[in-house]
């Protein structure tokens, strides 16, 4: 899951699930369904729409880079001046789908990427694990 | 005392150190003279780049007649995995919900 590259670094979350592409795809695209699983956001399925994702610790700034319904979605993601990239892809499987995640990013020669790893995501996540504790 | 992420990451924002960098963590020990064949700078330059990355805790330096050798130390990397392994359990928990909304939305 991690590798220890120093050009980019990479997370990557994949799960089968028991629902069509199109399904999943309503889900990563429209924006009360999206806010029901990840954010509060204003997204809208158009390359190079800026959108945000909300939430009470915080926000984080996202264009689009790509879309292809039903099959790939990527778009950028900065967070506390953490430059990042999220791509969705949706593989149909004979059960449902293959829906992977991979979130690129963190070239450690980005300027900002260093403020945002001194500080940012360490007040992210501790905000994030807040927000998540007081939902339970 | 400067912050050691901050030494860390500043350390791999030149692109030959880092170039330098992979290549120990890639192929193993190597000399400075070893490195600086292939790194398209002087040898001084080299040496410089490497003391940064030892300072940093990504090298580490051994010394044999009168060569020194040097290797890359992943352990010093931990700060940038404990990102990855950070976003990846957000992402696990998003998927969790995404899977509990797919059972609740309409075909």
């Amino acid at each position: 899951m991690s590798n220890t590259a120093t050009e980019t670094l990479s997370v990557v979350v994949e799960r089968e699930v028991p629902f069509p592409p199109e399904k999943i795809w309503r889900a990563l695209t429209q924006p009360h369904l999206i806010e029901e699983w990840l954010m509060k956001n204003d997204f809208k399925p158009v390359v190079d729409h800026r959108f945000n994702l909300r939430a009470d610790w915080g926000a984080v700034d996202c264009q689009v880079l790509a879309v292809e319904p039903n099959k790939t979605l990527s778009y950028t993601w900065a967070a506390y001046g953490l430059e990042s990239v999220v791509t969705w892809t949706l593989t149909p499987t004979t059960t449902g789908t293959h829906l992977r995640m991979e979130q690129s990013g963190f070239r450690p020669d980005q300027q900002q990427a260093y403020q945002g790893a001194k500080y940012g995501w360490q007040q992210f996540f501790a905000n994030l694990e807040q927000a998540l504790a007081r939902t339970d | 005392m400067p912050d050691p992420h901050d030494i860390l990451f500043r350390s791999l924002a030149d692109p030959t150190r880092r170039a330098i960098f992979e290549r120990l963590c890639r192929d193993g020990e190597q000399t400075v003279g070893a490195l600086t064949a292939r790194a398209g700078v002087s040898q001084p330059a080299v040496s410089k780049h490497l003391a940064v990355l030892k300072q940093a805790g990504l090298v580490r330096d051994r010394h044999e007649g009168r060569q020194t050798h040097y290797n890359a130390q992943l352990g010093a990397l931990a700060p940038l995995i404990d990102w990855t392994s950070q976003m990846a359990g957000f992402w696990q928990s998003r998927f969790d919900h995404l899977e509990d909304l797919l059972k609740r939305m309409d075909q």
